[in-house]
């Protein structure tokens, strides 16, 4: 299609207040941009930012112990108060908890994104999805309580076990000391099956769409060259879902910091960051070691973060 | 409001000075015409329409007798209520004791002019001036409903109810010869040492609390010392009720500290429970309807404290929430479901041995200085976290 020289290449400009300006900003192609940049930069910066910066200038305050009334003095009195004995606990068991539901949410998921990726065709790989995702679509609340019924010292877990006469086995591991306790439903071990029950789909996700993008031709190429199952597996296929398994790491990590529901239902009652910053600005109104609680989160994830980037995590992406 | 105004300044001109003190308080004299809205800030539950459960409705009767449309903000902590009713646009509250101090301290809530709710006589005695809502005399809202921190037993264990609450606080060999331990619950809330302090007063006299809600250093310490070794007999803390039915079902629980809500429904469902109010005494909960300081409808607010002594409210609501109503002839009129019986089982005649959630301050009545309620928050955290 030749352009027509009888026809302006240009149009004239329209008449009325509304076109013009429509003219004027097509005109003006970084005035656009602008425009459809704002409302989202306007969000992410009041909505996201501004509360993030609110809630550190939070952290900064103190309590006045005798009348409870939050001093507005800038002050590292609240951050000293996080380190004491009790309040390190939570840190600390909060951590040790997130980081055992994405080791071992990490090593559930390989397999069975493996086997999706790699083996699942047509309506399989369609059950596969329906699978994985069927339990994000159930309200998480009821998940929650029927985990405590499912483990409970009279529920059905209990009952499976006695009935294959392995009651012994379950009274083995519920008397360890630390992880076990008086059934599976107050003692971490509960806690922690339901945090990799709820948690676990947020981790195969990413990890099946890295395995997806492994050239099959890779593997084989392995093999061809002598490389031992183990060896390719080590050396070509881990390395490349690393990234993947580091983007599901991140979501189960995170989401088990910051979650206060699963320990208040299952669990031994001992207090989860979540919880604590939950009680800490609802039950007494201590606002500033509220948001010092938060705060601990977003550094564990930075240093996290910082850590994966490291150890090259995102140089595929 | 305008008319109220001028009910002050007449009276004012009647009664020139000793007055004056009622109506710097803003305290109405007579009532209007409803303004056609009263919002309540309220525990969930506490205001039924009849939408959950047909059955239970105290609402619909008042819109229409009174013409005045009744609007709900459920609350789930005092600590949510006291901070709604800062907030403002509200015009009354059902406030419990550890919240009602705070909002007259705050002069959030205004006096209330008894003459003017016809059925404040209607009110049990034992609540008329109660400290929880009287202060200097005046009276900051009208009775609502009350209850005891019950002991709940399960009855196959213990065929006769236990007499103290050392079934909860220490391990020993219950009647069906096994150990307490892992068997026995406690409330996951600071106001729990209370319970701790409480059982001391019997246990140590020495000790001196006269105040469950009132301990110096050395009294708090031995409460949390009570509270330590109960951690070791406590698998899991109760904090939902719904949660505690199910572990008393389903997790081999068999006493516990509970509410009547609670034991009502496992009743309901044949589960083998029952109460009591050991020797030691309990703790227990007590509601006041208070009016917002800057209600902007006050004459529907005054409708609805008379509605609330004076119709079947106190005696379903005492059903419905496994509460005790504060007129005691709620329980035997027949405006509602309660029944004598229903009243007793819910703590009627316990009264003088319960004593009532309070907010610890610092500077307290019986000795001077107190550990405040702050700090029962992260002593609290550190005994359930096992310091």
């Amino acid at each position: 299609m030749r352009p027509n020289a009888s026809q302006p290449a240009i149009f004239a400009p329209r008449s009325g207040p509304l076109a013009r300006k429509v003219d004027w900003v097509i005109r003006h192609p970084r005035m656009f941009v602008f425009l459809m940049v704002l409302p989202i930069t306007l969000w992410l910066g009041i909505v996201y930012i501004g509360a993030l910066i609110a809630l550190l200038i939070q952290s900064f305050f103190s309590i006045d112990e005798f009348s409870g009334v939050v001093v507005r003095e800038f002050t590292f009195k609240t951050y000293g108060e996080l380190l004491r004995p009790y309040n390190l606990d939570i840190i600390l068991r909060t951590v040790a908890m997130a980081a055992a539901v994405t080791v071992v949410a990490a090593m559930l998921a390989f397999p069975i994104a493996y086997f999706a990726a790699r083996y699942a065709k047509g309506k399989w790989k369609a059950l596969f999805y329906i699978g994985v995702m069927l339990p994000l679509w159930s309200s998480y609340l009821v998940k929650v309580y029927a985990w405590k019924l499912v483990l409970a010292k009279e529920g059905i877990l209990t009952w499976i076990f006695a009935k294959l006469h392995l009651t012994w086995a379950l009274d083995g591991v519920l008397s360890i000391p630390v992880i076990g306790g008086n059934s599976l439903s107050v003692s971490y071990m509960g806690t922690f099956l339901v945090f990799l029950y709820i948690w676990l789909p947020y981790m195969i996700i990413p990890v099946q769409a890295s395995l997806e993008r492994v050239p099959g031709a890779l593997l084989e190429a392995a093999s061809d060259l002598g490389a031992t199952p183990r060896q390719s597996f080590r050396m070509v296929l881990f390395p490349l879902a690393l990234p993947g398994i580091i983007a599901g790491s991140i979501f189960t990590f995170s989401l088990t910091l910051g979650d206060y529901i699963v320990p208040q239902i299952v669990g031994n009652s001992r207090l989860f960051i979540g919880q604590a910053v939950y009680t800490q600005q609802g039950t007494a109104g201590n606002i500033p070691l509220a948001a010092a609680f938060t705060v601990v989160p977003i550094v564990v994830m930075g240093i996290y973060l910082w850590g994966a980037r490291k150890m090259g995590a995102f140089d595929a992406l | 409001m305008k008319q109220i105004f001028n009910g002050c300044v007449s009276g004012l001109a009647l009664v020139a000075a000793t007055a004056l003190p009622l109506c710097a308080a803003d305290m109405p004299t007579e009532l209007g015409a409803g303004e056609g809205i009263v919002s309540i800030v309220a525990w969930p539950g506490y205001i039924e329409r009849g939408e959950t459960e047909a059955a239970f409705d105290w609402v619909t009767k008042f819109e229409e007798a009174t013409s005045c449309k009744v609007e709900v903000k459920t609350a789930n902590t005092s600590d949510e209520m006291v901070a709604l009713m800062n907030e403002g646009g509200f015009d009354l509250v059902t406030a419990s004791g550890d919240a009602s101090l705070r909002l007259i301290a705050g002069k959030r809530v205004q006096p209330i002019n008894t003459d003017l709710i016809p059925s404040w006589a209607r009110v049990d005695d034992r609540l008329k001036d109660a400290p929880w809502h009287t202060v200097k005399g005046t009276h900051y809202g009208t009775p609502f409903m009350w209850g005891p921190n019950v002991l709940m037993y399960n009855t196959e264990v213990f065929p006769e109810a236990p007499t103290s609450w050392d079934v909860v606080f220490k391990e020993m060999t219950l009647p069906d010869s096994e150990s307490n331990s892992g068997r026995v619950q406690a409330y996951d809330g600071p106001i729990y040492i209370a319970d701790a302090a409480m059982y001391l007063m019997a246990h140590q006299p020495e000790l001196g609390i006269t105040s469950p809600y009132e301990l110096n250093e050395d009294q708090y310490a031995a409460a949390l010392d009570v509270l330590r070794a109960q951690r070791k007999l406590v698998s899991r803390y109760w904090h939902d009720a719904f949660i505690q039915i199910d572990d008393f079902k389903n997790e081999g629980m068999v006493a516990s500290s509970s509410w009547p809500f609670m034991v009502n429904l496992l009743k309901a469902d044949s589960v083998p429970v029952a109460s009591t109010i050991p020797s030691e005494g309990a703790t227990g909960w007590a509601d006041t309807l208070m009016l917002h300081a800057d209600s902007e409808h006050p004459n529907c607010a005054y409708q609805f404290m008379e509605h609330s002594l004076n119709s079947n409210l106190q005696s379903d609501l005492s059903v419905w929430f496994g509460a005790v109503p504060s007129v005691p002839e709620a329980c035997t009129d027949g405006s509602g479901m309660q029944t004598e019986a229903g009243c007793s089982e819910n703590g009627l005649d316990d009264f003088d041995r319960i004593k009532f959630w309070r907010t610890p301050v610092s500077s307290c009545e019986s000795q001077g200085s107190c550990v405040p309620y702050y700090r029962w928050v992260s002593d609290y955290i550190g005994v359930i976290g096992g310091r």
